[in-house]
């Protein structure tokens, strides 16, 4: 292979780097308990949230940052995070997209997603995050019509704060982990979906996420829910501007599949991955967890994950209801001096529950990648079945990939099947494909989606477009 | 912690009672004991014993053995049926009356460490250590505090050892259960090939704790096969720290066979240092009652063009526990790898339980790597398809599952071993399956 092209395009420029100049309410960096109450009441939130989020804050004190990821990264000062940045009038906020800021719509032209165009073609509802606040809803009359809540986390608080109490914090506790107990104290926004019983939400949900202000942590929230015979499909796509200095984002996202409902949970993930040296990019510490409580419930998780300097998400089924399924479908690509320690959690609890694992990761550069897993079946999981795929694709000999899976069985009725791989393209398949007259581009594009391929599928359509498209930019060259 | 005290405390005892010994071998028992101490003894937070809690070896108060005392004729019906070099050690203490080692050609040294500290003690001091030192693990610094017999085999280069080295461990039943730290070192010359197994039994009563530590070096073009056939007493406590060293061209075949002890630990690590190494860990554990196998290995490609192949295979009844993690680290640079592993486990009770964790770590691209894991149960369809021959449930599941084992078996090319471990297994499924009236019935039909 052609090691000059192959440095030239490794060192291609992050394609959606640009800041968009608006005018951030910004607080000061720090985080005390005064920063909570400064969010909570921006946002105006009702009094027993906010101590929902002092509590969080509290334990939050008293835990440790994890150390245990396979991930390299200088110490995280958490006073020196900005925690609110709001695009300016959060509180006459467009009613719809004509009133939106013409520089924010600037924003998501470039990004290649216009809205208007978008919702319209492709029938998807746009809560369009950016920053902390969320500017734009569309769709939401027909949502309403079918009876679907699919609004801002902020507003649902204070329009449904019956519905916020039920759910809120029962998949993910607020003392779950190190981040998701800083994001239960510090969230601004995020979207909140609620699909009651026997509804087929008429379209497919979509949130684009944009980090914008310097500095400013994204602390995500999202919530969705589906009563019984409930079906809903969520598309969860992010990019963000180049930065200096590394932002932090510590997400969180709970899905509630009561009996016979069906989530299925889509991202594409392409945030700053930093420039060559690794100096810049986002880290994203995401807690990602579906609850599938109800019989016959399913939950499915599908990520393509390209950006990031750092990624550290492990999106997990507990799968509590009888003959629940849980699915988790992934492309993670690295690139550069990236990082990934990206992986699933599948709880098996209850009896004839099934799991489903396809893990496909590209490591290229001088990055590192690592798969870390765990299946685990308890003692009442009777006949519960998993089956794991991850294959690692390496492609220059500065990269890692690792596979760190775990199995917990405690149930000899369960059928647990695992295979990893871990490989290079083939130089006979590129020759293959040379000898029929294909750039070797063109070759490695096609092996990399065809190894893609079973992750791919289950994304919407327009996002498997997408998703495509990213891949074969993020890779462009790394192979070539 | 208290935990480790009561172990400070015999060691201060023994090394009371102990002659004068060379500096170096204070020096190294002061870095173990000082080594253990600061560790102490892992617990489940511990990410490598996170499935396994020594709490019972912690607790436990130990004493050392002063005799190697052991009736000939029970010596006799333990011993492996295999024409061997044999080392005998009991409760850790060497029993010249049941070694033999009279007939080693002169190019091949097996001696007691004791014998082999007498005889040129420097020659020892340079080896030992080297590999498993005190910090690769608590076990392994606490087994360098107390270290004082085990075997020592070199074997010069261009050497083909004749007859397998057998060094056989025999437990006892004790009024107060015993400690036993023996070391072993291999030193295998460059294109010496020679076959080592490591035998562990004793009487059905016994409760000791072994912690044995290995170290076995292969220069240049050397071959190693190393049995570990471990039968401890139900009761006994097992920890193996084993570390091997792997030169250019060798190759080490390793035969892990588990199936006594309440708690066992088995670590074991190949380093491939050298292009055109080969490692094979073969591994077979069976459990039941409440016993604890916990089998951790790694193989390191640190160099390139070097090969490894694991299969371990666990099977599990009644309420035992067993766990397998092994690790795959492919060194930057160590181009033109492959490295396979596999793992399968059988559960036959509900309460059984396996944890599994297959890790690959990997920083070279033209590698061939590969890990597959499966739990299950035994194939309905294949019980089926026996029955429809005539075969009664209880015989169809005995044969399925000594199937299920013996794709370990098949690679074991000692047929003493194999059988020993066909019909230990055979005899301990839960149906009483019976594999030698089976085979005696199956002969006398034919005839």
């Amino acid at each position: 292979m052609a090691t000059e092209e192959m440095e030239q395009l490794v060192r291609r420029e992050y394609k959606d780097g640009f800041v968009t100049d608006i005018e951030s309410d910004t607080l000061p960096p720090g985080l005390d308990e005064d920063t909570i109450a400064f969010i909570s009441k921006k946002k105006g939130e009702p009094e027993w949230m906010l101590e929902w989020r002092l509590d969080a804050y509290h334990q939050w004190l008293k835990m440790k940052e994890p150390s245990w990821a396979h991930l390299d990264y200088p110490p995280i000062d958490y006073q020196s995070i900005s925690y609110f940045s709001a695009p300016k009038r959060p509180e006459d906020g467009p009613q719809s997209l004509d009133e939106v800021d013409p520089k924010l719509l600037e924003t998501y032209e470039k990004l290649g997603i216009p809205l208007h165009e978008r919702a319209a073609l492709a029938g998807v509802a746009v809560d369009a995050v950016f920053d902390s606040v969320s500017v734009t809803t569309t769709f939401k009359k027909e949502l309403a019509e079918a009876g679907v809540i699919f609004c801002s986390i902020s507003e649902a608080i204070r329009d449904y704060p019956e519905l916020i109490k039920q759910y809120l914090g029962t998949v993910v506790p607020v003392a779950d982990n190190y981040f998701a107990a800083l994001n239960s104290a510090v969230f601004t926004d995020g979207s909140f979906v609620f699909v009651p019983e026997g509804v087929t939400c008429p379209m497919e949900l979509s949130t684009y996420f944009r980090i914008n202000a310097a500095n400013t942590g994204q602390f995500e929230r999202t919530l969705i829910v589906c009563e019984s015979r409930a079906q809903v499909s969520y598309l969860e796509g992010c990019t963000a501007p180049m930065r200096d200095e590394n932002q932090l984002h510590a997400a969180v996202v709970e899905l509630v599949a009561l009996d016979d409902a069906y989530i299925k949970y889509s991202t594409v993930q392409n945030w700053y991955p930093g420039d060559e040296d690794g100096k810049g990019g986002i880290y994203n510490f995401v807690t990602k967890r579906g609850d599938c409580r109800g019989a016959r419930s399913r939950i499915s998780w599908t990520q393509v994950e390209t950006g990031s300097a750092i990624t550290w998400k492990y999106p997990s089924c507990v799968l509590r209801g009888k003959d629940s399924i849980g699915e988790f479908y992934s492309v993670a690509v690295t690139n550069g001096r990236q990082q990934a320690d990206t992986g699933t959690k599948m709880i098996h609890i209850g009896e004839g529950t099934r799991s489903y694992i396809v893990a496909k990761g590209i490591s290229a550069g001088k990055s590192d990648q690592s798969y870390r897993g765990l299946v685990k079946i308890g003692p009442r999981a009777k006949g519960a079945r998993n089956f794991t795929q991850c294959d690692s694709l390496l492609i220059g000999d500065k990269c890692g990939a690792h596979t760190f899976p775990y199995q917990e069985i405690g149930n000899s009725t369960a059928t647990i099947e695992h295979e990893a791989t871990t490989s290079k393209i083939g130089e006979d398949q590129l020759f293959y494909c040379r000898s029929r007259g294909i750039t070797e581009e063109d070759a490695v594009s096609m092996i990399v989606n065809g190894f893609c391929k079973d992750v791919f599928q289950e994304l919407p359509m327009e996002f498997a477009v997408e998703a495509e498209a990213l891949l074969n930019v993020t890779l462009e060259g790394a192979v070539g | 912690m208290s935990d480790t005290q009561t172990f400070l405390d015999t060691l201060k005892t023994r090394s009371q009672q102990r002659d004068a010994e060379p500096s170096w071998i204070a020096a190294r028992r002061q870095a173990g004991a000082a080594r253990f101490e600061a560790l102490g003894f892992p617990t489940r937070r511990d990410e490598e014993w996170k499935y396994t809690d020594v709490r019972s070896i912690a607790q436990g108060n130990f004493a050392l053995a002063d005799n190697a005392d052991f009736s000939p004729a029970q010596a006799a019906a333990l011993t492996l049926p295999v024409d061997a070099y044999r080392l005998t050690f009991v409760d850790g203490v060497y029993a010249p009356a049941l070694s033999d080692v009279d007939a080693l050609p002169e190019s091949v040294h097996v001696l007691p460490l004791s014998k082999a500290l007498s005889e040129n003690h420097e020659a020892v001091g340079g080896p030992l250590g080297r590999l498993t030192g005190v910090d690769f693990s608590t076990f392994a610094a606490l087994n360098t505090a107390f270290m004082e017999e085990g075997a020592v085999v070199r074997i010069a280069p261009g050497t083909v050892v004749d007859k397998p080295i057998l060094l056989q461990f025999l437990s006892r039943a004790n009024a107060t259960p015993v400690m036993s730290h023996p070391r072993i070192l291999v030193e295998a010359g460059g294109r010496s090939e020679a076959t080592l197994i490591e035998h562990y039994c004793g009487d059905l009563e016994a409760a000791n704790f072994t912690n044995v530590v290995g170290e076995f070096m292969l220069d240049r073009g050397a071959i190693l096969n190393h049995y570990k056939l471990q039968e401890a007493p139900l009761n006994d406590m097992h920890v193996a720290s084993m570390h091997v060293e792997q030169g250019r061209d060798t190759r080490y075949t390793s035969y892990n066979l588990n199936l006594g002890g309440a708690l066992v630990r088995n670590d074991l690590i190949s380093d491939l240092n050298g292009q055109g190494a080969e490692t094979n860990f073969f591994g077979l554990f069976f459990g039941q009652g409440r016993q604890h196998v916990d089998n951790h290995t790694k193989v390191n490609h640190n160099a390139p063009l070097t090969f490894s192949n694991e299969n371990y295979k666990g099977i599990l009844d009644d309420r035992a526990h067993g766990v397998f993690n092994g690790k795959v680290y492919v060194k930057r640079d160590s181009q033109k790898i492959e490295g396979f592993q596999s793992n399968q486990n059988l559960l036959l009770s509900d309460r059984a339980q396996i944890d599994a964790k297959p890790e690959l770590e990997i920083y070279a691209d033209d590698v061939k790597c590969s890990h597959g894991t499966t739990t299950g149960q035994l194939d309905e369809e294949a019980i089926y398809a026996l029955r429809t021959r005539g075969i009664d449930e209880a015989t169809a599941r005995g044969l399925l599952t000594l199937a299920f084992a013996g794709e370990v078996l098949d690679k074991v090319t000692l047929d003493a071993v194999a059988e020993r471990v066909e019909l230990a297994v055979a005899g301990k499924l839960p149906e009483r399956f019976n594999l030698a009236g089976l085979v005696e019935t199956a002969v006398a039909l034919n005839d």
